[in-house]
């Protein structure tokens, strides 16, 4: 909506918004900027915005105690491999949800979403049981399975709505050139979704990056991704604002960087059918 | 055009996502039925027998049940509040022409990458501590004696770090169904002389009323089952404990996994109250 | 990339993932839970000593206090064998050794030296006279106090102060202009927190949590007299949103010289009297713990301790593992390479008769204080229960953190001191009920 306004008015928006948005930033611009101070620094009164010591200090701090990178890498795959799996479980189900609907689609779509509802809490024990019996604990399969379920539904959901946005008149039209259901699936449906499954595929990545429950229950030391890393930061003897700022912003750099690159694909696409 | 075969092919494709959630709802749910009609302590040998109603009647006469309850739902009702009503404003914000408005954006939904253990440890020890953190400062600068944020006003402290992640969220929903709005007939609104409060309340919210229930059910969903934020913050001290936390309690801390079992089938319940609630509301407005 | 090698390849790294997890097992690494205490970190930071010395390899979980306990719990129960040693303390050790989870550490070698436990450390840690955990560090509680603070308001503290002393000191060292609280002391709700600084305290004054037939106390005159004195002494001369503060927060107080008092373990000594941390290091006095004349001190007894769940595959390489990290080399290698102020303190009687520990200036009165703890008589009135700081049954950490939470509210004047108490006889008159005590 590229609307013809006056300089003034554009000027007041501008300031306003960034005002707003840096209001809303500020947070996570103080953390990362504590994390390159010195302890005493990070709570000097009256605290210190730019006029301190750069120092990598905290970072090499944490470098040495903890093994980053494998967390690191364990985030990456926990998140991706749960990603990309209920990805491939979602697409097939989505598709007959959006165009073979039956009367009990809507039913069996808000059923998925409530599945969701089950408290994690509530179902340690059961699950830790299991996953003793199969194997699973502090395994990355493990945790990659159990993110992968409880994202399914919100997959399944994201996914179904934007299938529905493709006219079934294109379907027709593949069909009648011969297309069987394979070839409808990948040449016709999904590179039209392609929008939406990329977007589909960020949010559940960043909700499984971030999700801390699970994956700090269910690991020990091979499989503990980064909000394991972050626990053992988190109320240590002494001093510890630096540290932990540094650590916090290990943590969330990567899905930082990553979000920023691709907000433009997720801002498109994040539309749970919101819009018509 | 549904024929037969893609009839039957639809049931095969939606079979492994159906089969597996079924069986990632049902395992869990029968263990923990199971398990709450057990007296099932851990640390006292395991599985002590049958217990009856024992533990359902136990968790729900527990002085802490009714407050938690409560707490989750303020916890739930405030975040969604704040989370939509500022979604839209920042949302029609963003929506103006200004310069850098892609910068803006980003600064706006970086909180939603943020992991809820780190925002909760951020807020709760840079922020709201009353000696060091960042308020104090600014309190002090204005002559005030710093809040004790966490314990003095612990429940507005939580729902305030938990917005603050879910706003993002919010707002970009919001923002696509903004831009989608027909400018034409705002623009002929506008002409008819009709004023902006006017033209906000008749034309651009009920445009936006899909966008908030999909803004209000996911965010429920999630909202219900918040615990890093209260386990970093406050540890359910200062009357922040939530069902779910409460539950915690019973199965970690009391090491009473049949009491908390039951207290897991509550929760399920009050979930599902909330989810059949929601569900009406949802399904009435996701007819396409 | 066309469609169909995206999702091959997707395919393929998903299982990948999967088959990842399998591939990596090593028949010589064990795997240690501990919790994020600064002696714990420098050991990591030795391990390769460890490692080059026997060719085990070591794998670090390192998580906050409530954390560890959580998750060492669930696995020690489930019997999820993710750990071949864990960090616990003296409140887990007991309970656990008595279940039959725990290996039991009676057949160390004749060089590490069992005898030389300090006998409060090893009582704690044992079950039935068998050891089952290994103490790391060992602590009691003591005040620590700004001598030149102390100067300057024209008092003296004595060896072993009465709590009458303590709230008269408190109030005379108090300057608010300075930000300058004249005591600081834990509030902050959970058993291990503010629970246990409470519970110690209530000792001195009389109190007990259970009677001999299990019936909480909450409603006897002893506890009302303990949290009206800690709330009104607090409220005068404590730092903002004391309710808040725990250990950690205190610290931080009591090295930027905001703190004239705090009375909190004695492993702390040696963070407060560091120069590098604290700002105060040259002027810090240490005595016992305060009583009221009752003949129960107010100073806890705690180890932090290295236990191998039953079952490991990897029993002796854990207990290789603990000897060498709570022996007395381990001591001389912190000692040589970081100075005798900072080793872990508190575990071993020949630490404290070591001449060179002995010039180390809290050495003394941590020895004084952990020796003046008896966890089997804590009380005044005679009590059911082992524990100073706490009662050693499964069900004390949850109601004690309940209970806690409840003061918490209270010392942030949310409710009475009263409510706090009923509330506290409820919750754990309740909880005892259900665990079948009552």
């Amino acid at each position: 909506m590229a609307r013809a306004v006056s300089p003034r008015r554009k000027l007041m928006n501008t300031t306003f918004a960034w005002a707003i948005g840096l209001l809303i930033f500020f947070p996570i611009l103080w953390t990362i900027l504590t994390s390159f101070k010195t302890e005493a620094q990070a709570i000097a009164s009256p605290p210190i915005f730019l006029g301190f010591d750069w120092t990598l200090e905290n970072y090499s701090v944490v470098m040495e105690r903890s093994n980053y990178g494998r967390f690191l890498w364990n985030s990456i795959i926990i998140a991706g491999g749960s990603t990309i799996l209920g990805c491939i479980i979602a697409v097939p189900a989505a598709w007959s949800m959006a165009f073979v609907p039956s009367k009990r689609t809507k039913d069996i779509l808000l059923w998925m979403l409530s599945t969701k509802m089950l408290p994690a809490v509530g179902v340690l024990y059961p699950i830790y049981l299991l996953f003793i019996q199969m194997g699973l604990l502090d395994s990355r399969a493990g945790l990659v399975i159990v993110l992968m379920l409880i994202n399914l539904p919100i997959i399944i959901w994201m996914l179904y709505t934007y299938f529905k946005e493709i006219p079934g008149e294109i379907l027709e039209a593949a069909r009648m050139d011969g297309a069987g259901l394979k070839e409808e699936l990948l040449y016709v449906l999904t590179p039209m979704a392609i929008p939406g499954i990329a977007s589909t595929l960020l949010l559940n990545f960043i909700l499984a990056w971030n999700e801390a429950f699970w994956t700090l229950n269910l690991t020990a030391a091979k499989a503990a991704p980064l909000t394991a890393f972050i626990a053992s930061y988190s109320s240590p003897e002494g001093l510890f604002f630096a540290k932990l700022s540094a650590a916090s912003t290990m943590a969330i750099a990567p899905i930082l960087i990553l979000g920023w690159f691709s907000q433009k694909q997720l801002v498109r696409g994040l539309t749970f059918g919101a819009v018509k | 055009m549904a024929t037969k075969a893609s009839r039957s092919a639809a049931r095969v494709m939606m079979a492994p996502a159906v089969i597996l959630l079924l069986g990632w709802m049902l395992v869990p749910l029968i263990m923990t039925l199971w398990f709450s009609f057990r007296k099932y302590l851990p640390l006292r040998g395991g599985d002590l027998g049958f217990a009856g109603f024992d533990n359902y009647t136990r968790f729900v006469t527990s002085s802490a049940f009714w407050p938690a309850v409560q707490t989750t739902l303020v916890i739930v009702l405030g975040v969604l509040a704040i989370t939509v009503v500022f979604g839209v404003l920042l949302a029609l914000l963003l929506d103006q022409p200004m310069w850098g408005q892609g910068v803006v954006r980003i600064l706006v939904i970086a909180p939603f990458f943020v992991m809820p253990t780190v925002s909760a440890l951020v807020w709760k020890n840079m922020f709201m501590d009353p000696v060091n953190g960042l308020f104090a400062h600014l309190w002090r600068f204005f002559g005030a004696d710093p809040v004790s944020w966490l314990s003095d006003a612990s429940l507005p402290s939580i729902i305030m770090i938990v917005s603050w992640q879910w706003l993002p969220f919010a707002t970009l929903i919001l923002l696509t169904a903004v831009q989608s709005l027909d400018s034409e007939q705002l623009e002929a609104a506008e002409m008819d002389g009709a004023p902006k409060l006017k033209r906000f309340f008749y034309i651009i919210l009920p445009h936006l009323s899909r966008a908030m229930t999909v803004v209000i059910l996911i965010q429920t969903i999630f909202l219900l089952a918040i615990f890093a934020e209260i386990f970093v913050t406050t540890g359910g001290a200062f009357g922040t404990r939530t069902l779910s936390y409460l539950i915690f309690q019973r199965v970690l801390e009391s090491q009473n996994v049949g009491l908390g079992s039951a207290g897991g089938v509550y929760a399920i319940i009050l979930a599902n109250i909330v989810a059949i609630f929601l569900m009406r509301i949802v399904g009435k407005n996701l007819d396409a | 990339m066309s469609l169909k090698s995206t999702l091959g390849a997707a395919t393929a790294l998903a299982l990948i993932t999967a088959s990842g997890a399998f591939a990596d097992g090593h028949s010589k690494t064990i795997t240690i839970a501990t919790v994020n205490n600064g002696d714990m970190i420098r050991m990591q930071g030795y391990t390769d000593n460890f490692t080059e010395a026997t060719g085990i390899a070591v794998e670090w979980v390192t998580l906050e206090e409530n954390v560890l306990r959580q998750r060492v719990t669930t696995d020690i129960t489930t019997k999820g064998g993710q750990f071949d040693i864990m960090t616990i303390g003296m409140y887990e050790t007991p309970i656990w050794g008595a279940n039959g989870w725990l290996v039991p550490l009676d057949d160390l070698s004749a060089e590490y030296d069992v005898g030389d436990i300090l006998p409060a450390m090893a009582g704690g840690l044992s079950h039935e006279g068998t050891l089952f955990a290994a103490p790391f560090y060992g602590e009691s509680s003591m005040i620590m106090y700004r001598t030149d603070l102390m100067e300057a308001a024209g008092m003296e503290m004595p060896d072993a102060p009465t709590w009458e002393f303590i709230a008269e000191a408190a109030a005379a060292m108090t300057d608010r202009d300075n930000e300058i609280n004249g005591i600081c002391l834990r509030g902050k709700a959970g058993w291990g927190e503010g629970g246990a600084f409470i519970t110690a305290m209530s000792n001195s004054f009389g109190a007990r949590w259970f009677d001999e037939d299990w019936n909480a106390q909450f409603d006897t005159e002893q506890w009302a007299n303990t949290l009206n004195f800690y709330k009104s002494m607090m409220d005068a001369s404590g730092p903002a949103g004391y309710a808040t503060n725990g250990f950690n927060e205190n610290l931080n107080l009591f090295q930027q010289g905001k703190c004239g008092m705090w009375i909190d373990a004695t492993v702390a000594a040696s963070f407060v009297t560091n120069p590098d941390d604290s700002t105060v290091a040259d002027s810090v006095g240490f005595a016992l713990a305060p009583d009221t004349g009752l003949g129960k001190r107010s100073n806890w007894l705690w180890a932090w301790a290295l236990g191998i769940p039953a079952g490991t595959e990897q029993e002796a390489e854990a207990k290789q593992f603990i000897e060498w990290a709570t022996s007395k080399d381990y001591i001389e290698l912190v000692a040589a390479n970081e100075g005798w102020a900072n080793v872990p303190p508190g575990a071993r009687t020949s630490l404290y008769e070591n001449p060179e520990y002995q010039k180390v200036p809290f050495a003394k009165m941590t020895l004084d204080s952990i020796l003046s703890a008896d966890p089997t008589d804590s009380t005044v009135e005679p009590s059911p229960y082992v524990g100073i700081q706490f009662a050693a049954i499964p069900e004390f950490a949850g109601i004690a953190t309940e209970v806690s939470q409840e003061f918490s509210a209270a010392y942030a004047g949310q409710q009475t001191v009263e409510e706090a108490l009923a509330k506290a006889q409820a919750i754990t008159n309740e909880a005892m009920e259900a665990a079948g005590y009552r």
